[in-house]
């Protein structure tokens, strides 16, 4: 074991070291939220995780993105099994270490390696080309002005980076091979590389291949490590989350909502004809409880590992009734104002310990009444979300704080309430006239 | 139209008479009150009374389901709400309800088990369909046979419950013409009025919901849109209103296609 090894073994430990740690502080912020069980129909939620995030049935139905997403996301996969002998060559010393044992199997997989590495290149320069030169208007919302974007921009210039590297390596490789050089053994199938990358590097001298080999071997696994410890700081983590976020979706009708237990337990009481009015109230266990969502911690677990979830696509809000026709909300930035949220909240938690409050929350702070009172509940957002967000969850949950915490409502909703409640329906019509349609023409 | 009286008991008149009815038909506020609704409602009463349904209203015994509460956020109520109707409703001993309104259906079929109301709940789409399925209804299409219709899907019945085919299915049955709006079925756009926007003015923006649904279905060169929800019926409407085409394009519900095209 060289000096390269060692330094090798330390970057890896602390690569992962680091990952471990930020992975622990994101599980425990999507635990500030609301414990929740979903724990049923485990055979349905698998069958669902099967087929929304590992088949990306929702991403195709945008063909175009749909497509060039599918060959990110295999090649990533496919890829890390190359990742795997890296590690291993970087650890032992050895040069193409799995070619020693997988015979020509070792051909087809660097085949199918470079062709990916290629494909995931060119679909990602199609993305900043998307991104950045089209006008696509989901891509351009408000929301994503500054860092969304500088972060979308920064994940595909570091793949298309990667990916050049990896290609670039194979190329040197290659021609390190053809000349017998000591250590480079001849293996591997090289399609892309050999015909697009060699020709360039033709009659370069052994120690220069060399050096580029092993430079482009350095930069393309530390751009890996590096890239995992950027994934928790970036709306790329959803390469980690769209999995359990989809299996822990709701299966239900998507409107139904649910039935709050708290309020639940005071209206049997109302109803309950052997309940004694002047009786005294039971003594509230824990602190009490309040209604619906006011800051990131009154949201449910599942709310919270949406936010972690989305990364930042605006299918949603492409499809918003309200957004399309020009109202302030925006589901997408209802989760990335969740997100942001729960990020000053956890930081908030690590400098002054769990109990500090900083005095904001999401309600007011971050999302604002306007936003929650443009939603027609249509679900559109929720149909649109390729790993199964739920943003409408959340809009619901902060109107139940206004309304029942804090009573602010828009007036004409006032009445509308309050006719429901004087002559049970949002109309000031009465009761007694419900039938009149029979006898009318 | 040609005017015939209805046939409509209360489940208390059926009740004073000692009988019950197969199926309850929950009309809904709209369905009430609103003069535009009424007519959908009278409409499928008579498809009822020709087929010959056994069915009965709650009348003035029905009240809000309290949908629009839940959406806009008051929980209260609508517990409120949701337990008196289902308190009603247990005492009937109703089995099967049917109701002309998406929102109803919704909530009565989703929101009203879990506090002790568990009914089968119907959209009319599907119990109109039921009633062709059984050879009960035939539709003679006649009035309508050639014409292009395209059909609205109403959030709450179409994403939230996933009834696309039911609607669809009636329209063909009419020989029109279905034509598809871009955005339709799981990808349908609102009209605008849900989660209680029905009873306030939109937030500020730079335009109306249903006018933006309302030029997506003109775009479709229909003679008629369809609907299948008093508050889409209200949103398109106007829509259609505010773009001046309200002599070229009609906006109807399924049971008045329905009811018109048997002539009843």
């Amino acid at each position: 074991m060289d000096t390269a090894n060692i330094i090798f073994i330390l970057i890896a430990i602390g690569a992962i070291a680091l990952f471990a740690k930020n992975l622990k502080t994101i599980n425990r912020n999507i635990n500030l939220g609301k414990d929740v069980d979903i724990s049923d129909n485990k055979s349905e939620r698998w069958k669902k995780m099967l087929m929304i995030a590992i088949g990306q049935s929702k991403m195709v139905k945008k063909p175009i993105s749909g497509f060039l997403h599918i060959i990110v996301y295999v090649g990533f996969i496919i890829i890390n099994i190359e990742v795997l002998e890296i590690l291993t060559d970087g650890i032992f010393g050895t040069h193409r270490f799995f070619a020693s044992f997988l015979g020509p199997l070792y051909d087809v997989l660097i085949f199918s390696f470079e062709w990916l590495a290629f494909l995931v290149l060119v679909a990602c320069v199609i993305f900043l080309i998307r991104r950045n030169m089209l006008s696509i208007r989901r891509f351009g919302l408000k929301e994503m002005m500054g860092w969304p974007k500088t972060d979308a921009n920064i994940i595909l210039v570091v793949e298309v980076l990667l990916m050049g590297a990896f290609l670039t390596m194979n190329a040197s490789d290659y021609l390190l091979q053809g000349l017998n050089a000591n250590h480079y053994i001849v293996a591997g199938s090289y399609p892309i590389s050999a015909n697009l990358i060699a020709p360039l590097m033709d009659g370069m001298s052994i120690s220069s291949l060399v050096a580029i080999e092993r430079a482009t071997w350095w930069f393309h696994i530390i751009g890996i490590f590096a890239f995992l410890n950027y994934l928790p700081y970036s709306k790329h983590f959803h390469i980690m989350l769209a999995f359990p976020n989809v299996f822990y979706s709701k299966l239900n009708p998507k409107g139904q909502f649910t039935n709050m237990e708290s309020v639940k337990k005071e209206v049997e009481m109302m109803f309950d004809p052997a309940a004694d009015p002047y009786a005294a109230p039971a003594e509230p266990v824990g602190e009490p409880e309040r209604f619906g969502v006011k800051d990131v911690t009154d949201l449910s677990w599942k709310s919270l590992m949406d936010a972690y979830s989305c990364t930042e696509c605006g299918r949603c809000s492409e499809q918003c009734p309200a957004n399309i026709t020009g109202k302030l909300l925006s589901p997408r930035k209802i989760m990335m104002d969740t997100r942001d949220r729960l990020e000053e909240v956890g930081k908030n938690i690590d400098k002054h310990g769990k109990d500090y409050s900083d005095g904001k929350s999401l309600l007011g702070d971050y999302i604002s009444e306007e936003e929650l009172w443009a939603c027609t509940t249509c679900n559109a957002c929720v149909e649109a979300c390729p790993v199964s967000i739920d943003p409408l969850s959340i809009i619901v949950e902060m109107r139940r704080s206004l309304i029942m915490e804090d009573s602010k409502a828009p007036s004409e909703l006032t009445g509308m309430l309050s006719n429901i409640e004087n002559n049970g329906a949002p109309w000031q019509f009465a009761t007694a006239d419900r039938l009149n349609w029979r006898d009318e023409k | 139209m040609s005017e015939q009286s209805m046939n409509v008991n209360t489940m208390a008149e059926m009740m004073a008479k000692g009988e019950t009815a197969d199926v309850l038909f929950w009309v809904g506020c709209a369905g009430s009150f609103d003069d535009r609704a009424k007519k959908i409602t009278r409409a499928f009463v008579k498809i009822l009374n020709h087929v010959g349904v056994n069915f009965a209203v709650l009348g003035t015994e029905e009240s809000c389901t309290g949908d629009p509460a839940k959406r806009a956020g008051n929980e209260f109520l609508f517990q409120m709400q949701a337990m008196g109707n289902i308190q009603v409703l247990n005492a009937y001993e109703v089995k099967k309800i049917v109701t002309t309104c998406p929102h109803c259906f919704n909530t009565l079929k989703n929101e009203y088990p879990s506090l002790g109301g568990d009914y089968n709940v119907m959209h009319h789409s599907q119990f109109l369909q039921e009633l062709i399925n059984d050879g009960r209804l035939t539709i003679e299409g006649g009035a309508f046979k050639g014409k292009k219709i395209t059909f609205h899907d109403p959030c709450y019945l179409g994403r939230a419950n996933d009834v696309y085919e039911a609607p669809r299915s009636l329209i063909e049955k009419l020989d029109a013409e279905l034509v598809e709006m871009k955005r339709c079925k799981s990808k349908g756009l609102c009209c605008g009025a849900g989660g209680a926007q029905m009873f306030k003015e939109a937030e500020p923006g730079n335009k109306e919901i249903n006018v933006e649904r309302t030029e997506e279905a003109l775009e479709t060169k229909s003679d008629i849109v369809a609907v299948g929800c008093p508050f889409c019926m209200t949103m398109m409407t106007d829509g259609v209103k505010n773009k001046n085409k309200e002599e070229d394009v009609l906006v109807y519900d399924l049971s008045e296609l329905i009811a018109q095209a048997n002539d009843l």
